[in-house]
């Protein structure tokens, strides 16, 4: 099988951009989307699909809750409306809109979410989004996608604007090393397995994927064998993909750019204490608002790094060793 | 008369879009007003639960629209070039699930089920279970920004359809609401008419006391909206307003409604208690006579 992933990474590329070329080529290949920005086109890109469809594009001013109510009016009618966005104002201002009229109203709009995580890194906590995951998780209907580099926003972004009902589109404001090979083919709800390894498992999700698996080459050096697993959809979860890893590899580390408690550590825990208990570690930023700084390193110095992901893995591992029937029965004896 | 409404087999009496607005249509759509508030009464009566206060305030504006001036095909509910009513007041949704009832959207014999287990007919208005319900609404202020929405995706399908949206006046106290008009005035959407059902009490007191909105219709003036004021039980005045509406270009139009909560029956009249008071029976009985005299003396 061809390799799903470039090695080395490619040169990084700026989500943002890429996810306004994906934008224009909707725009091209269906009349039927129309996009609304409360005035931050240019911090999104999607600035660049206002210059290609400027009659398909509605600037609403600095006013979310319109956003998104403007956007379910054009859903009634059977638009395809892609509201963008900071990540954090969709689940904090415009929340009641997305859950009332957008998810229980069952509105056919999709969230464009900018500056997710602690990408929006200079602009600290106020702009930064670690509880989106959490917030929207809980409600009913919508479907969550978190692309990992600029090929996952070319490839998913016509899969969500076909996906019927609501979604919300997680995105990097800032550069990603290209990760995926062209081979790389995601489906909405389904998990892809990028590495493969029997030890442990690493569920990944946006930026934590690449950190993920420079993760798995560093334990590799050590002799431990790392599953990596990216998870873009964290919502509906690929619950089947989650117990096989754990029956298969008996420990599940998740490493995601949001808080630990709700997002893809959470829905993986719940799937796991259900279905398939085995020792879990969660990467994530620990119940805590960050601060700003520069990208890279305010996603390590929030336990986002891929020596965090090491040390959890070998955490789990010690768990599932300290736990599996051998060593329990030599105590025994 | 309720045992007779809730028999009807067939679909209320429909007036074309085009039909003058006769001494006729005035007085059977006043009538019906009357017949469809003691459908409401009996709707919260027996479920214990609902807000009729602001349901009887809207009588004679959804029967205006319903069955007359909307343009739009129960059989099919669906079909894209229908007008769009956006019932912003969604608490109020008792009055609306009635006139779409007897519009025939669903049979008559379903109001019962309002608020029950099973239901299609929820405590606040859900479009994918309610055939004829555009978009969920309860939380309020939100209607001019979503009609606002439907108004630029008509304009944008070329499409002659018209957007409606009826709030209540407790909700010009949300922000959002404000958002929305800035919305309309901006893209100028002269497709779109907003109805303001002004009875001036909310849930704990007069709009006066709680949070003054007054000059409201200086306030949608200077947000560029087109204002037409009216007395919002006189059927005369509303179809006049309704009309005048779609004949405003450049700007959206909001019709200022002056009305009364729990119009029809003189103890709910005006009194905060009937925003969500469910009637102990002694209390519907004597709303239902009152009612049923008011019918009768449009009968006359």
């Amino acid at each position: 099988m061809e390799s799903l992933i470039r090695s080395p990474f490619g040169s990084p590329v700026l989500i943002r951009k890429a996810y306004g070329e994906a934008l224009v080529q909707l725009g091209a290949q269906r009349d039927d989307v129309v996009v609304l920005s409360a005035d931050v086109q240019n911090s999104d890109f999607s600035f660049m699909f206002e210059a290609a469809y400027p009659h398909r594009f509605i600037n609403v001013g600095i006013a979310e809750p319109a956003l998104v109510d403007v956007a379910v009016g054009l859903a009634n009618a059977g638009k395809v409306a892609i509201a963008n966005t900071f990540a954090f104002l969709f689940t904090t201002r415009a929340l009641e809109m997305v859950r009332t009229h957008v998810c229980y109203g069952g509105a056919n709009v999709k969230l464009a979410a900018a500056y997710a995580g602690l990408s929006d890194s200079f602009d600290g906590p106020t702009h930064q989004s670690i509880s989106d995951l959490a917030i929207l998780r809980s409600l009913p209907k919508m479907t969550i996608v978190v692309p990992a580099d600029s090929l996952a926003v070319r490839k998913l972004l016509p899969q969500v604007v076909a996906w019927s009902g609501p979604a919300y589109f997680r995105m990097c404001r800032n550069e990603l090393p290209q990760i995926f090979t062209e081979c790389y083919e995601p489906e909405i709800g389904k998990g892809i397995t990028l590495i493969d390894g029997e030890d442990a498992t690493v569920i990944a999700c946006g930026v934590m994927v690449c950190r993920s698996i420079e993760a798995a080459q560093m334990l590799m050096r050590k002799g431990i064998r790392l599953r990596v697993v990216e998870m873009h959809t964290v919502k509906p979860l690929d619950v089947e993909l989650i117990v096989r890893c754990a029956r298969e590899t008996g420990a599940i580390v998740t490493a995601e750019e949001h808080s630990v408690i709700g997002g893809l550590g959470g829905a993986v825990a719940e799937c796991l204490s259900q279905c398939a208990p085995v020792p879990m570690e969660r990467v994530g930023v620990n119940d805590t608002f960050a601060e700003s700084g520069p990208y890279s390193e305010l996603l390590d110095k929030y336990g986002l790094s891929a020596h965090a992901v090491v040390a959890a893995v070998e955490n789990a591992l010690e768990r599932k060793l300290a736990s599996s029937p051998h060593i329990t029965s030599e105590v025994f004896e | 008369m309720i045992a007779s409404l809730a028999g009807q087999a067939s679909p209320a009496r429909v007036f074309a879009c085009s039909a003058p607005h006769t001494a006729e249509m005035i007085t059977d759509l006043s009538l019906r007003s009357y017949e469809y508030r003691a459908q409401v009464l009996r709707m919260v009566y027996e479920r214990k639960s609902g807000h009729i206060g602001g349901a009887f305030s809207i009588a004679e504006i959804l029967a205006c629209l319903y069955f007359h001036h909307l343009r739009l095909d129960p059989a099919n509910p669906g079909w894209n070039d229908r007008d769009r009513l956006v019932f912003s007041k969604g608490h109020a949704c008792a009055m609306l699930y009635t006139c779409l009832a007897h519009r025939g959207y669903f049979p008559v014999s379903e109001l019962p089920t309002f608020r029950g287990l099973n239901s299609r007919l929820q405590g606040h208005p859900e479009p994918q279970k309610t055939p004829g319900v555009e978009v969920a609404a309860g939380p309020l202020g939100h209607g001019v920004a979503i009609a606002s929405g439907m108004a630029l995706a008509a304009r944008m399908d070329g499409s002659s359809r018209r957007i409606y949206a009826i709030l209540g006046d407790g909700e010009l106290n949300s922000g959002v609401i404000w958002e929305g008009l800035m919305v309309g005035a901006k893209f100028a959407l002269d497709n779109l008419t907003v109805i303001v059902d002004y009875n001036g009490v909310q849930q704990t007191g007069t709009t006066r006391h709680i949070m003054p909105t007054e000059p409201i219709a200086d306030k949608w003036a200077s947000f560029n909206w087109h204002v037409i004021e009216i007395h919002g039980h006189n059927v005369g005045e509303i179809l006049a307003a309704l009309d005048l509406s779609n004949e405003i270009h450049g700007r959206p139009v909001v019709i200022i409604a002056r009305t009364t909560k729990g119009k029809g029956v003189s103890f709910m009249e005006n009194q905060p208690a009937w925003h969500g008071g469910v009637p102990d029976e002694k209390q519907f009985l004597s709303a239902l006579a009152e009612l049923e005299e008011r019918t009768s003396e449009w009968k006359v």
